[in-house]
């Protein structure tokens, strides 16, 4: 597999694309490290991926370190109040300007190596000895020319967006209406602001990125997969009164049992570019007690059409493709960070809503924790079954991946396409955008 | 039971995976918490947790390791709890607490996961018994990226 991709001199487009058929891809799309390489090259530099989001740096100097496609980046308020994604390395010699996961640096970045100062848009500032370099090139150079900014930065309602290439669509063509997700999130706050809070979980997870985020989009698994959590949660709560009040918990995991049919009947859509909304008609989130007092502020702030439009809309995952899953209710968000063909990180996020009550801070944070803790019994059999996937995808001759629920050649012509929940168009759609995305800037 | 020895024996049943008996150390409004920020975490902060359970919660856990269809189960999680000496921070009649540094392996066919931290006790007399009010656990590294740490740490 590997080995064989190896062989061939140098990937061709038309090599990568050919390992995504109409309904199946190549299983090398999962192991190979020379795949991967590639995708870190290539495909993640050319979508948009989530770096942060703005509630993390409210002032000035404010930053926090991500790595998006590999590369190092600091997430910065600038002295304008506007945000930067800058390369977090020094010109100089490449050492990280700041190491620590978040903080602030005051009014100038500070390489401890050398000294070498720049301005929170990146730009150089000083390099102390600078007549020791007065009839050198360096200012000529690559080297004299500050961190680096990202060209292609856009924060949309507070989510922080990056695409390092030059090539590709921008961020609005890219996104398109799936934007309609992180708006259905946001407007859940009468003031149109959300916070980061309450910490983030971190789970590293021993499987390709890709078997992640089609599970997202996986509504048949949850019978199976979640067998013995939800049966064990059905069981404790029969034994509870008719009139105990049901716990938040409870509220949260009973519903993962639900039936092949309630899946099938949420209702799906798939967006050009790899992105989807599963739940577009309800979802497991949709019977959270509500909150009257909460309903009547969101009324009163965005008039009754668009609040009833919001508080019905609680899908189940909506995927901003390839590096973030939105979650309308609860207010949570999850981000993947692929490290390896077979090693990815994944972030669950809460929201504070401003202006709404506490407890829906505290849905966002206990729903974070019940289900995409390290500590999940949920997570447990998920994350079982992908790495299961890691190792088992070695097995036999069979180099093909199965995506063939539900698929109809109608759904070629892309576009907005709504479909039955469980359709694996859902999965098949990312696929034909990580073929798009991993060969525009290859040769054909 | 001396509380220190309480805490011995407590640590000893989970990694003989006596689930069971565990869970009957707990009072009623007992809790088990792995806070995100681990020590630094104050009682109370808005900040989340790696687990934060009252005894239905545990219950849960603690019934769905029986299922043969916990699938993340096959092969078994195995662990062993390397406890240093507990120190009682407050010693009552009828209450008391106690700091336990320790070292938790977690193992899983061929994987292996090292924890390190503190254990909090807050224990209570119930009858002539010491019972668990709150099982806290200080992770050295409870918020960095994780593996799954499926037994109880």
């Amino acid at each position: 597999m590997d080995r064989e991709l190896r062989a061939r001199q140098a990937l061709r487009g038309r090599d990568i694309a050919a390992l995504v058929e109409d309904d199946r891809v190549h299983r090398d799309l999962y192991l190979s490290d020379e795949l991967f390489r590639l995708e870190q090259q290539h495909f993640f530099a050319n979508t948009w991926c989530y770096v942060g989001h703005a509630s993390q740096v409210p002032a000035a100097g404010d930053y926090v370190t991500v790595q998006v496609a590999g590369r190092p980046l600091v997430m910065v308020r600038d002295a304008d109040g506007d945000i930067r994604v800058l390369n977090n390395r020094c010109a100089h010699k490449g050492t990280q300007l700041v190491t620590d996961e978040h903080g602030n640096v005051g009014r100038f970045f500070r390489c401890p190596y050398h000294a070498w100062t720049y301005r929170l848009d990146g730009q150089l500032q000083a390099i102390p000895h600078q007549e020791a370099y007065a009839s050198t090139r360096l200012l000529q150079c690559e080297s004299g020319q500050g961190m680096g900014a990202l060209r292609h930065v856009a924060v949309y309602r507070d989510f922080v967006f990056a695409r390092i290439s030059d090539a590709g669509p921008d961020f609005h063509a890219y996104f398109g209406d799936v934007l309609a997700a992180i708006d259905n999130l946001v407007d859940r706050s009468p003031v149109g602001r959300l916070r980061v809070d309450g910490g983030v979980l971190r789970n590293l997870v021993h499987c390709n990125w890709k078997v992640y985020l089609e599970n997202i989009n996986d509504s048949v698994h949850p019978m199976s997969t979640h067998e013995s959590a939800t049966r064990a949660a059905g069981a404790l709560w029969r034994d509870q009164p008719d009139d105990a009040p049901k716990p938040m918990a409870m509220e949260q995991i009973l519903p993962f049992g639900a039936g092949h049919d309630f899946f099938d009947r949420m209702g799906g859509r798939v967006y050009p570019n790899g992105h989807s909304v599963l739940g577009t008609h309800f979802s497991i989130h949709s019977g959270y007690a509500q909150v009257p007092e909460y309903e009547a502020a969101l009324r009163a702030a965005h008039g009754d059409t668009r609040a009833t439009e919001i508080l019905q809309r609680s899908p189940q995952n909506a995927v901003c493709f390839p590096s973030l899953a939105v979650k309308g209710s609860p207010q949570t968000i999850r981000v993947i960070r692929p490290l390896a063909a077979d090693k990815t990180v994944v972030e669950a996020w809460s929201f504070r809503v401003e202006g709404a009550p506490a407890v829906l801070f505290e849905r966002s944070m206990t729903y974070n924790r019940l289900v995409f803790s390290p500590m999940s019994v949920v997570a447990h059999d998920d994350v079982h079954l992908f790495e299961s996937i890691q190792h088992g995808l070695r097995a036999g001759d069979n180099d093909w991946v199965s995506l063939h629920r539900d698929f109809d050649p109608a759904e070629l012509a892309g576009g907005v396409r709504d479909v039955n929940g469980t359709n694996e168009l859902l999965m098949r759609n990312q696929f034909r955008a990580w073929a798009r995305f991993m060969t525009l800037t290859m040769e054909p | 039971m001396s509380p220190a020895e309480f805490v011995a024996h407590e640590a000893r049943l989970l990694d003989e995976r006596r689930h069971d008996e565990w869970l009957a150390l707990f009072a009623d409004d007992g809790r088990y918490w792995v806070p995100l920020r681990g020590a630094a975490q104050p009682e109370g902060a808005a900040i989340n947790a790696l687990a934060d359970e009252d005894l239905l919660l545990l219950k849960l856990r603690v019934e769905r390791l029986k299922s043969a269809r916990a699938h993340s189960q096959h092969p078994p999680s195995r662990c062993q709890h390397v406890l240093q000496a507990s120190t009682l921070t407050l010693d009552e009649p009828d209450r008391c607490e106690l700091r336990t540094p320790f070292l938790y392996i977690e193992s899983r066919g061929e994987r292996q996961l090292t924890l390190a931290g503190t254990t909090e006790h807050r224990l209570v007399k119930v009858g002539r018994d010491w019972r668990m009010r709150l099982k806290r656990v200080n992770l050295l590294d409870a918020g960095t990226a994780l593996p799954a740490i499926q037994l109880f740490p």
